[in-house]
Order: structure tokens, then sequence, then C-alpha cells
């Protein structure tokens, strides 16, 4: 615990300019993926963070020593020529985009491990720690690498700042942009250059390997909680940093782990609470809602069956048993007793002794549903000219759907009629 | 002999992995294949935990339960969440291969695994891990004996579901009209390559099987419109980069799988610049012939 208030109290300054760093490091990225996300150009992400490592390694060689500046040129130039040979390779030969991706991520990581090993064996004394750059190592952030990579991480974030509206129209309506006259090819590119610049410093914090998922997870998580933009980016940006600040405590409290994985493990399981637990447009909620929907199906179904039974004897108000309403309709005799429940607790129906009854209100919501069905049948074949004998299945469906506005349409559309094509009434209160 | 072993050691993933990576750059699941290489890695550190060993069957099966987890988790927050397809790729894999570096660090001591491991296998001790059976008789490198059943399994998955392949991947529509089940298949060639990057992963590591998985196929691909042709050219292009890659990384000192994804990208290079018919180099030409036949039009 000793070690945790040590690290948020910020004292120290090294830790200071560490955690500033990897909040930088995390939110750009997380910033700039939001519109690759949107793009959907995810995965071109994951080949730019594999490209980038040959790169390094080639800058490395050339000049001998880890100069961040160096470095960054070096891996900036294999991460863009990356995405060029990617672009010829889909646009000129058969191969798809998919293919496309995957070859040139894994030839250029392979051949930037190859060139690491070759480094590695040479003995050069000034390459231990240059091997962090695959998993990332948030606490290796300090004095002149900080300042360069702040430095980008400021041009990232202002960047998008300023071209927010371009990016925004690119990544929704690509044919609008070009066609209100917006350079396309050049904000796209700039968006491009973004994307390596963001992988070129992410790295740092991330890693090579585990790079795409600081472009990706976080916003892929924002947009289960946002139909908005800019709020969108916003929460990409915080769910980012929050990664990034977990990512560079454990670093400082367990050095010998490589931060990446760590970073990223904390971004994913944000990712994963937001799939599920999201309002709207969570798989939970989305669940939930079929569930209701299909009791409102449910329920309605019942009421239907016994305003029926109701019609055929002219009796309403009649006691029903469970097998008179099975008799009518198929219902799952599980649904069916715990519907018949619901509805007893909602004071649609009464039950005596076994014996279902309609309350006024169930059979006035019965008479609905019934109604909707064969204005809806009537509807189809005189608009429509559908056969009598082939609505049904339609109508029980957009029964429990139709809006009371609607209703009201329908009614002066077809003038209030009184009998539905089979014959049946059409029960008005 | 040591240099022969690791050759065929190579070959015999490479050609594994170019036999399963035909279907998925002709599916357009290359990604998918990539996203399975790495989900792996959690699976063969906790059997690795559990068991203790490395040879055993238990380390194929959970890995490759967890390559079709992974396939199933692609899918589902894909229809369930409707997350995009390739974001889905995207968060599930990472996430995947996060929490499989993290145990290998977290339990470096009582795994025989570490981290370059992970990134690039160590094919070049192939030689030194021998099989010794109880009797004490030594059988020869162990890694040989497993790519090479993954193989031997792997030929006769393709030979005998070879019709249902075919038609899943070409025209899953005519496919399921005659009662073959795509989803059945789907599963099954996904299990098979989850298999296979277990299978491989010693030797070449979890990141360039998939330069195995892909560039000999996207290669052959370049070369021929018939399956039959690629998953031969594939298998032979495999025995060239593994023995192109172990002289490339003697002569330069350097990791032998790295060197062979090098290899394989040359020779794609190779085939997009210069295949007859599909190669750059041709598409000129003929380009410049068309002129020069009808000068009017220019």
């Amino acid at each position: 615990m000793d070690t945790f208030f040590e690290f948020f109290s910020f004292a120290d300054p090294n830790i200071r300019y560490v955690v500033i760093g990897s909040l930088l490091l995390t939110a750009s990225s997380a910033i700039v993926g939001s519109f690759t996300f949107l793009k959907k150009k995810a995965l071109v992400g994951d080949a730019v963070a594999h490209s980038v490592l040959p790169g390094v390694c080639l800058s490395f060689i050339l000049y001998g020593e880890k100069n961040p500046i160096i470095l960054i040129l070096g891996a900036f130039a294999t991460g863009w020529l990356s995405l060029i040979l990617i672009d010829i390779i889909s646009s000129k030969s058969k191969i798809k985009e998919d293919t496309a991706i995957g070859l040139i991520l894994s030839v250029f990581f392979g051949i930037g491990i190859f060139m690491l090993t070759i480094i590695q064996k040479s003995g050069n004394a000034a390459q231990t720690g240059l091997d962090q750059i695959l998993f990332g190592k948030a606490a290796s952030l300090v004095g002149n690498d900080l300042i360069a990579f702040a430095v980008i991480a400021a041009i990232l974030i202002l960047s998008v700042w300023f071209f927010f509206k371009e990016f925004t129209l690119l990544a929704f309506d690509e044919d609008f942009a070009s066609t209100i006259g917006l350079p396309v090819r050049g904000i796209e590119l700039l968006l491009t250059t973004l994307t390596v610049l963001a992988v070129v410093i992410g790295i740092q914090a991330v890693g090579v390997v585990l790079m795409a998922a600081m472009l990706i997870t976080p916003a892929a998580a924002a947009r289960f909680w946002t139909e908005k933009i800019t709020t969108m980016v916003w929460l990409a940006a915080i769910f980012g940093a929050f990664s990034g600040l977990t990512g560079a405590y454990i670093s400082y409290i367990a050095p010998s782990m490589p931060t990446g994985p760590w970073i990223v493990v904390v971004i994913s399981t944000i990712a994963f609470i937001s799939f599920f637990m999201a309002p709207r447009r969570g798989i939970l909620y989305r669940l939930n809602n079929q569930r209701k929907i299909k009791k409102q199906i449910n329920d309605e179904n019942i009421l239907k069956v016994l305003y029926q039974l109701g019609e055929e004897e002219k009796n309403f108000y009649e006691k029903r048993t469970i097998e008179e309403i099975l008799s009518k309709r198929k219902f799952v005799p599980v649904a069916l007793k715990s519907g018949l429940k619901r509805l007893k607790r909602e004071g649609y129906l009464k039950n005596d002794n076994g014996y279902w009854s309609f309350t006024r209100a169930g059979k006035h919501k019965g008479q609905r549903t019934v109604k909707l069905h064969r204005l809806w049948e009537l509807y189809l074949t005189q608009y429509l000219r559908i056969a009598p004998d082939h609505v049904h299945d339609d109508a029980d469906t957009i029964e429990h759907i139709l809006t009371p506005e609607l209703e009201a349409r329908l009614e002066k559309l077809l003038n209030y009629p009184t009998m539905d094509p089979h014959q049946s009434e059409i029960p008005y209160r | 002999m040591e240099a022969l072993q690791i050759i065929l050691a190579g070959s015999l993933v490479a050609i594994a992995c170019g036999l399963l990576g035909c279907f998925l750059v002709l599916r357009k699941m290359a990604m998918v294949g990539d996203a399975i290489s790495h989900a792996v890695l959690p699976g063969i550190v906790l059997a690795f935990l559990f068991t203790g060993s490395r040879d055993s069957v238990t380390m194929l099966i959970g890995a490759g339960a967890i390559g079709i987890l992974t396939t199933f988790l692609i899918e589902f927050f894909h229809k369930k969440g409707k997350l995009q397809t390739d974001a889905s790729i995207g968060v599930t894999f990472t996430w995947l291969f996060a929490v499989g570096v993290i145990l290998v660090s977290a339990f470096a001591g009582k795994v025989d695994l570490d981290q370059d491991c992970v990134l690039y296998g160590e094919i070049a001790y192939v030689p030194l891990d021998l099989w010794i059976t109880d009797s004490g008789l030594v059988m020869g490198p162990r890694v040989l004996y497993i790519t090479g059943t993954v193989l031997i399994i792997l030929i006769a998955f393709i030979t005998l579901g070879y019709k249902e392949l075919f038609l899943t991947t070409f025209d899953p529509g005519y496919a399921s009209a005659i009662g073959i089940s795509t989803a059945v298949w789907h599963y099954l060639l996904m299990g098979a390559v989850s298999l296979t990057t277990v299978a491989s992963f010693e030797s070449v590591g979890a990141i360039l099987v998939v330069a195995l998985l892909i560039a000999p196929p996207a290669t052959a691909y370049m070369l021929t419109e018939n399956l039959k042709k690629m998953l031969i050219i594939t298998s032979f292009l495999g025995v060239v980069i593994s023995a192109g890659g172990y002289y490339l990384a003697a002569w330069l000192d350097g990791s032998i799988a790295g060197a062979m994804a090098s290899v394989a990208g040359l020779l794609f290079m190779l085939a997009f610049l210069f295949s007859p018919g599909n190669g750059m180099v041709a598409k000129v030409k003929s380009k410049r012939s068309k002129t020069v036949l009808n000068p009017s039009e220019a």
C-alpha cells in the first residue's frame, strides 16, 4: 500500500514525468484511434504497429545508439512504408486487403525480429533495453525521451482538435466531404500520418506487439456509451489515459513486468464492461429489451385469445380455464402461466380457483390488439392487394408494434371499417 | 545433421501453416488467423502450468479450445454487441495475447517459456530437444514428431474434407443448399488453425506463425487460381522458406524464425513483381503491347 501512496502523491519528479508521459501517449493514441475505428480501418493500426520494429532496428544499426529522435524517424519511415505497400498490394493485385494487412504485418515484424536478434548478438552495449520496445516499459520514459514524446503527443492532440470537423466528415461520409470541396485525399493522408505518429510514440508505453489495442479498444469501448462523436473521442481519451496511468503504476511497482500487456488488460476490461453493461447499446441491455418485448407479445396474445373466446360466446367476462386458452392458440405452458400471473398483477385479469377472467382494463387491452390485427389485415388486402389468406401472420406481428398514432391513421385511411377481410367484426369501444 | 533437422522442422511447420493459410486467404479470413495465433498464448501457458510438460496432448487440446473460443468471441461481439468485425478481432486477440504475456512474465520461474520464445520461437534448439523413450532409446528431435503428426492430421483433414472445404470457401450458398453446414466447417477450420499454431508455437513463436500462414498462400495465389495447384505451390514454398531462412540466419547470425519470415516476404515480392500473368511487370508489358497494337487509340 505504501508504494500506492508514494506513487499517487506524485512527490517524486521521476514519477511525475512517467505519469504525464504515459497519460499523453495512451490518450493521444486513443484519440487518433477513434477516427480509424470509425473509418473501419482498425486493423491497419495493427499493421503499422508491427511494422515500426524494423525501422527502429535499422536506425539503431545505422546510428549506433538509442537516440529518441533517430528511432522515431526510423519507426515513422517503415510505419508509413507498410501502409503504402498494403495499399499497392490490395489495389494492384487480386490479393484482398485483409491478406495484404496480415502479410505486411507479419513480414515486417519478422524482418524486425531478425534485425533485433542480429543487434543483440552483435555485442553492442548500447542496445540494452532496445527490446523493451516489444512489450513497452512506461517507467523507462525519462528526460529527453519524454520531452520528444510529449511534444509529438501534443501535436497529435492539437491536430485532431484543429481538424475535428474534417476527420468526422471523412469517417462518416467521404462522398459528402468531397462534394463540399474538402481535399479528401489530403485529410486522409493527414489522418494516416497521425496514426503512424500515434503508434510511433505509443509503443514506448505499450510496446509494438500490443499497440493496436491502444488504437482500437478505447474507441470500441467509448462507442458503446454514446452516439455523439465529441463525447466518444473524450471518453476514448479518458479510458486510454486511465489504462496508461495503471500501466505506469505497474511499471513502477514491478519493474520486471512489461507494461504493455497490463495496459491492454486494463483497457480490455473497460471495453468488456462497456460491451455488456452500457445502456442502450450494451449486450445485457439488448437482451433485456428483447426479453421485455417477448413478454409483452406473449401477454398481449393471451389477452387477445381471451377476447376472441369472449367474442365467440358473446360473453367477455366468462371465467376460462388454461385448457380453453390453449385450445385457441399454442402457448408454451410455462410462458402462459407466468404471463397470466403477470397480467393479474398488472390488473388485467382476475383469478378465481384456477379460472381466469377479464377485468375491464384487460378486456379493453385485448380488444385493442384484436382491432389492430384486423385493421392491418384489411389494410394489406385493400392497399397492398395481398390475398386474405396470406395476411394473418404479418398482422400477428404488427399488432404488437402499432402505436396509437398509427392506429388512428389506419382507421382514418380505411374509413373506420366494421369488418375485416375474413368478415370478423372490427371492435371499437 | 543439425542443419537438416532444423530445416526439416521449419518445412513441416511452414507446410502445415501454408496449407491452412490457403483457405484463410481465399475466405478473406487472414486476420482471423492472425488473431487465433496470438490468442492461443494464454492456453499454452496455462496448459504448461497445469501439466508441467510440453509434449502433452492436453496442451494441444486446451490451446485448440481457446482458439475456437476466440473465433466465438469475435462473432459474439460482432453479432450480439453490433461491434464492427475489425474492431471485434482487434479487441479480442490483443486482450488474450496480453493475458498470455502477463502469465509468461508472472510464472517465468515455473514455466519453461520466455518472451523471446513467444516472439520468435526456439527452432534453433530443435536438435537438442530429444524424445527419449522410457527404455532410454533416443528417438530424435521431439518437435519433428509433433509437427509431423499435426501435418499428417492436416493433410488427412484437407483430403477427406476437400469437397466441403472447397464448396464452403467458394460457394457457401450452394454448399448449404446441398446440406453442407458452413458453420461446422468454419469451426473445424478454425480448430485446425488453432492446433497448427500451437504445434508451430515452439518453433517459430506466436507472431511469426502468421507470416507462414499468410505469406506462402498469398505468393501461390499470385501464381495460380487453381486451389490444388495453390496448395502444392504453397507446400513447395514452405520448404524454400525454411531452407532459405536457415542459411540467411546462419549467415547474418540472427533468429531463424525472423529470417524465415523475411524470406517469405521476399518470395511474395518476387511473385508480386514477376508472376507471369498477374505480376506487375507482366501487367505493364501487356499494357504496352496493347498500345502498340492499337496506335489509333493513343
